[in-house]
């Protein structure tokens, strides 16, 4: 009897395989970790934004009961900074100012939050009792809390020898070409924005373990991270000097990230410093109200930009000049996000011939921000699908009939824009069509009366968007100046009876890698998904990986499986052909099988890997033993994905609340592994997306104190903010990766915020409103609401 | 959080003593407010007494034109009241809209008036409808017993013991949740009782107070219309990122308008 296995491959919504192990407890994430004779740190943070440190007193906290050591960043000033990985250079060639980011204060504290001080001891509580003992001699500085006040004159010097607090001032594009392309405008539009701050706050906190193995001399690190081989990398060559060979980073179950577990961060290198120092291991886990004034923050520009038109509505020109806030020292990948993660995206999905960019870094007293979900991405995209409502009501174009005019062809592929990027495949005509149709644009009005006859004001909001992901090509971005490569590795581990392990460099934080990664090996070897085991997050078991970010898991880590499989195959086929005595050449493989073309001569994939592991009857001579193939993929490009957001929402006018009561998207993902996690994804997506146009906001007041510091004041998204998120994908395939993959991760948080704020907006069209800041709360519409009605009165 | 020693006691008497006995002691019900403050260490009590073992402070019953609720009931216990919801059931349904479903499980009537957090919901229920707060050596009438924010008559070892509502002939609801906490950035509530109408705004200003134009206006037409166009003044209410004084002083209107067509 044959049992034919249900498939399993590209295309199945296969349930996720990790979530038995999440939803029942069993996940082991670091604070989970227990090691032998563990003790415990707390760090002492800066309740200051801006100070000088006199003097530190530990006397007190070294004598405190369970303490084992108090360390200052005396003790630690032998030891490098936290690096930063990527250097950006200003339109003159020099490159950006790069002050130290010590790992413990040294002589002064930059923002609320900078750690001070770290106690350890044998437990939790004990530590912290110890640490209120520390006497810190503050000679409090003026503080520059925003950019503006960062870049005044007379504004408070928050690094020694930057002058203006400025980072860099960086630019692409021709500005000659640029401003005479303005000057034969038929119409030049305007802007303003800020985009809004962002906590990240992943539902598992920051944490760390630092352990030591006196007798070898070999440091492990547990930590929350994205990415455990970059952060060896860079904890190790530039901050601890461990050899890679002594130094193993393990990433175990990491409950979201978002971003804000990719770099590297002090608690890293000070518990595996710490426990070096000790021989013994030293744990340190954040609580809520560390990991807001302690993990990388997000967003943060203010923008000026302007779009040139012809009499046509045909885009001539675009000019934009940003601030992006660094904070106070250079996060691990900061300088990149508000330059080639933003400017190189400001032409989206339209043919504009021209865009020049200025983009001035500052840094201020507050948090370090860094990429969160999205990246640039998301404030390039809100910038243009915001201009293009503006310019819309400008023209007088109906803003959909404004897109589509503009719209780079569906046979204009390959796309080469003004900024740099090379745009490889996209239907944008088709995804817009398909979401105006799921979403009932024809039929808006007439919700538009119905709500008004309930009091409601309803709008509708469209957002056509692009991104750039699949990072990244080594070559390009080290010319740009990031300090790695962005390639991805994968292993291929056939076993003796035909099951498979599966190590990459990817890294699994809530993704579903587990499972999607199992379907890639169950497509195209025909190994049921069960039987296909995927390990990431160690650096003692996987080959030299780069990790999760920016949507690059699949487009880089899958087409490095790929690849492995390649080489996997390629080899069976040599071993089928000896076993079944014929050529190699007309050996074929299909799922599984091996077969002599044009006979019934077959061998499976179980039996090749057999005879690899038991190579009795072999070609040793020819080939080696085992079925076990490790492949790098560099990506040829970034890959594209884009498509079309539309939110619906309705305004109280009595309390300004804004709901979104339906969101459609439309998202070319390129080919779909699996259409539920895409889904789930996407969702998420939104759901960020959503929070920051409508709820989400960091907050400091001027003296640069976190107003916005707990979940009582900071507004997470929640499940009854949120609509049904309607989610369908129209695939235009990747061109240059191996499984056509585009990426899915970040597209719902860089193509809703401005199909929120696009609908607020329409909704608010009766009181004069142009623009509505994110977040859209209910304060700030009945701000606008009343203003509109003073005037109306008046 | 700072060691405590923890007592259980089973009676109020013994609960008093123990309070009397030490000043720095601090009673515990359902713990939303003072287990985050014992958490981030902003609070070091000697001793924590623990309510939940004390039989008397517990119970929901109808005694003639009032109903009884003992300080240790739940926010759920009173929303799924048959006699709440049959006497007050805008007092039911503010239970039910308080928190999330662990919160109700956990939080008590007594615990939140006790508190007196001006974003808290009950004390403009307490005040609005006139109840008497009982204690453990008095009784307090509303007006009496909210001195403002986190400020009660209570002293520091009298323990209330349970709040009697008088029945009202209607009484509504209605508030805006701060978007973050989802605490009440401003609320209405509206009664009718038989000694007249009365008006409790919390969430607003710093502490929970009567709306007394407002008062005046439903005593003479009781319709949302007759509080649509009395303006609350800004002044002295709280202002902070989630909304100015304006914004609330706007709100406390909206939702005395939303209030008394609730309460129909």
């Amino acid at each position: 009897m044959n049992v034919v296995a249900p498939f399993e491959g590209i295309g199945v919504s296969v349930k996720r395989k990790e979530d038995l192990r999440f939803l029942s407890g069993r996940g082991q994430y670091t604070d989970d970790i227990v090691r032998p004779g563990q003790t415990y740190a707390y760090i002492l943070r800066s309740p200051h934004a801006h100070a000088r440190i006199n003097r530190i007193d530990t006397a007190a906290a070294q004598a405190s009961p369970g303490v084992v050591a108090v360390y200052t960043g005396a003790d630690l000033a032998a030891i490098g900074g936290l690096p930063c990985g990527w250097q950006i250079h200003n339109k003159d060639g020099s490159p950006m100012a790069e002050p130290k980011h010590p790992v413990l204060a040294e002589g002064k504290v930059r923002h609320v939050g900078d750690p001070v001080a770290v106690v350890i001891a044998d437990s939790r509580e004990r530590a912290k009792d110890a640490a209120e003992t520390i006497l810190v001699d503050y000679e409090v500085l003026p503080a520059a809390a925003t950019m503006q006040a960062a870049l005044a004159p007379g504004a408070p010097a928050i690094h020694d020898g930057i002058a203006g607090n400025l980072c860099y001032d960086w630019h692409i594009g021709d500005k000659a070409v640029n401003d005479a392309a303005f000057a034969a405008a038929a119409k030049v539009v305007t802007f303003e924005t800020t985009n809004n701050r962002l906590v990240p706050n992943a539902m598992e906190p920051r944490a760390a373990i630092g352990d030591y193995d006196t007798t070898t001399g070999e440091h492990t690190l547990f930590t929350t991270s994205q990415n455990p081989h970059v952060i060896r990398l860079l904890m190790g060559a530039f901050v601890l000097q461990i050899p890679e060979s002594k130094l193993r980073v393990v990433a175990p179950d990491v409950g979201g990230g978002f971003g804000s577990k990719i770099y590297h961060y002090a608690e890293e290198a000070i518990v595996t410093w710490a426990a070096a120092r000790l021989g013994r291991p030293v744990k340190w886990t954040a609580d809520r109200s560390e990991s807001f004034m302690s993990d990388a923050h997000g967003r943060d520009h203010v923008t000026k930009a302007s779009l040139a038109l012809d009499a046509n509505g045909k885009i001539l020109a675009l000019r934009v000049h940003t601030q992006a806030n660094m904070g106070a020292y250079l996060s691990t990948f900061a300088p990149c996000v508000p330059t080639y993660l933003y400017a190189t995206l400001l032409a989206g999905v339209y043919t504009t011939p021209t865009i020049y960019c200025e983009v001035k870094a500052v840094f201020t007293n507050t948090v370090p921000v860094d990429a969160y979900r999205g990246a640039g991405r998301p404030e390039a995209t809100f910038l243009l699908e915001r201009l293009m409502d503006v310019a819309a009501k400008e023209t007088g174009i109906d803003r959909v009939e404004l897109r589509r005019r503009n719209f780079i062809p569906a046979d204009a592929f390959p796309y080469q824009t003004p900024v740099a990027l090379q745009y490889d495949s996209g239907d944008y005509q088709s995804t817009l069509d398909e979401a105006l149709a799921t979403a009932d644009w024809a039929g808006f009005e007439a919700r538009r009366a119905e709500a008004a006859r309930r009091g409601k004001l309803r709008g509708i909001g469209v957002s056509t968007y692009l991104e750039a992901c699949g990072i990244a090509p080594s070559a390009v971005v080290g010319s740009l100046g990031a300090r790695a490569g962005l390639y991805e590795v994968g292993t291929i581990r056939v076993h003796p009876t035909g099951s498979v392990t599966v190590l990459t460099g990817a890294h699994s934080h809530g993704q579903g890698h587990e499972t999607t990664f199992a379907q890639l090996v169950s497509d195209r070897l025909g190994v049921p998904v069960a039987q296909v085991d995927v390990v990431h997050g160690d650096t003692a078991k996987i080959p030299f990986g780069m990790g999760t970010y920016g949507s690059r898991s699949l487009a880089v880590g899958g087409s490095a499986m790929f690849k492995a499989m390649d080489k996997i195959i390629a080899k069976g086929k040599k071993i089928a052909a000896h076993l079944m005595e014929a050529s190699v050449d007309d050996v074929e493989f299909d799922r599984g099988t091996f077969r002599v073309a044009g006979t019934d001569k077959t061998k499976s994939l179980g039996e090749i890997a057999l005879t690899a592991y038991v190579p009795h009857n072999y070609p040793i001579e020819e080939i080696e033993p085992g079925l076990d193939e490790t492949a790098f993929y560099d990506p040829k490009n970034f890959t594209y994905p884009g498509g079309c957001h539309i939110a619906e929402v309705e305004i109280d006018p009595d309390t300004g609340r804004v709901a979104v009561v339906q969101f459609t998207a439309v998202d070319d993902v390129g080919r779909v592994i699996n259409p539920m996690i895409v889904e789930g994804q996407v969702q998420g997506g939104v759901a960020q997306g959503i929070g920051q146009a409508l709820l989400e906001h960091a907050v400091y007041d001027t003296n640069g104190q976190l107003l916005s510091g707990s979940m009582m004041d900071y507004t997470m998204p929640r499940a009854d903010d949120l609509p049904n998120v309607g989610v369908a994908t129209h695939t235009t395939l990747c061109t240059h990766n191996p499984l056509g993959v585009k990426g899915c991760g970040e597209v719902g948080a860089i193509g809703s915020p401005p199909a929120v704020i696009n609908a607020v907006v329409d909704a608010l069209r009766d009181y004069g409103v142009s623009h509505v800041e994110m977040p859209a709360t209910p304060d700030r519409i009945w701000g606008i609401i009343n203003a509109g009605r003073k005037m109306a009165a008046e | 959080m700072y060691d405590f020693a923890y007592h259980k006691p089973t009676s109020v008497a013994d609960a008093v003593k123990l309070l009397a006995a030490d000043p720095d002691a601090r009673p515990i019900s359902g713990g939303h407010t003072l287990l985050p403050a014992l958490k981030h260490r902003l609070n070091k009590p000697s001793s924590v007494v623990d309510l939940s073992g004390i039989a008397e402070l517990k119970g929901i019953r109808r005694e003639g034109d009032r109903i009884v609720i003992g300080a240790m009931a739940k926010h759920k216990e009173i929303a799924e009241s048959a006699e709440v919801q049959a006497a007050i059931p805008a007092l039911a349904k503010m239970a039910g809209s308080i928190g999330d479903i662990q919160v109700r499980n956990r939080g008590t009537i007594g615990g939140s008036v006790a508190n007196n957090d001006p974003a808290a919901d009950y004390p403009a229920a307490v005040l609005a409808l006139g109840a008497t707060v009982v204690t453990s050596k008095r009784r307090i009438a509303a007006d009496e017993f909210f001195q403002g924010m986190f400020t009660t008559a209570l002293q520091p070892d009298e323990l209330l013991v349970a709040i009697e509502f008088p029945v009202p002939q209607r009484a509504g609801y209605a508030k805006m949740r701060n978007p973050a906490s989802r605490y009440v950035m401003a609320g209405a509530f509206v009664a009718k009782i038989a000694d007249g109408v009365r008006v409790a705004i919390n969430g607003a200003g710093p502490g929970v107070f009567r709306q007394k134009a407002m008062e005046a206006a439903l005593s003479a037409n009781w319709s949302p219309d007759a509080v649509a166009n009395i303006k609350q003044p800004a002044d002295g209410l709280n202002s902070d990122i989630h909304g100015s004084a304006e914004y609330r002083a706007h709100l406390v209107t909206v939702m005395a308008k939303r209030a008394v067509a609730d309460a129909g």
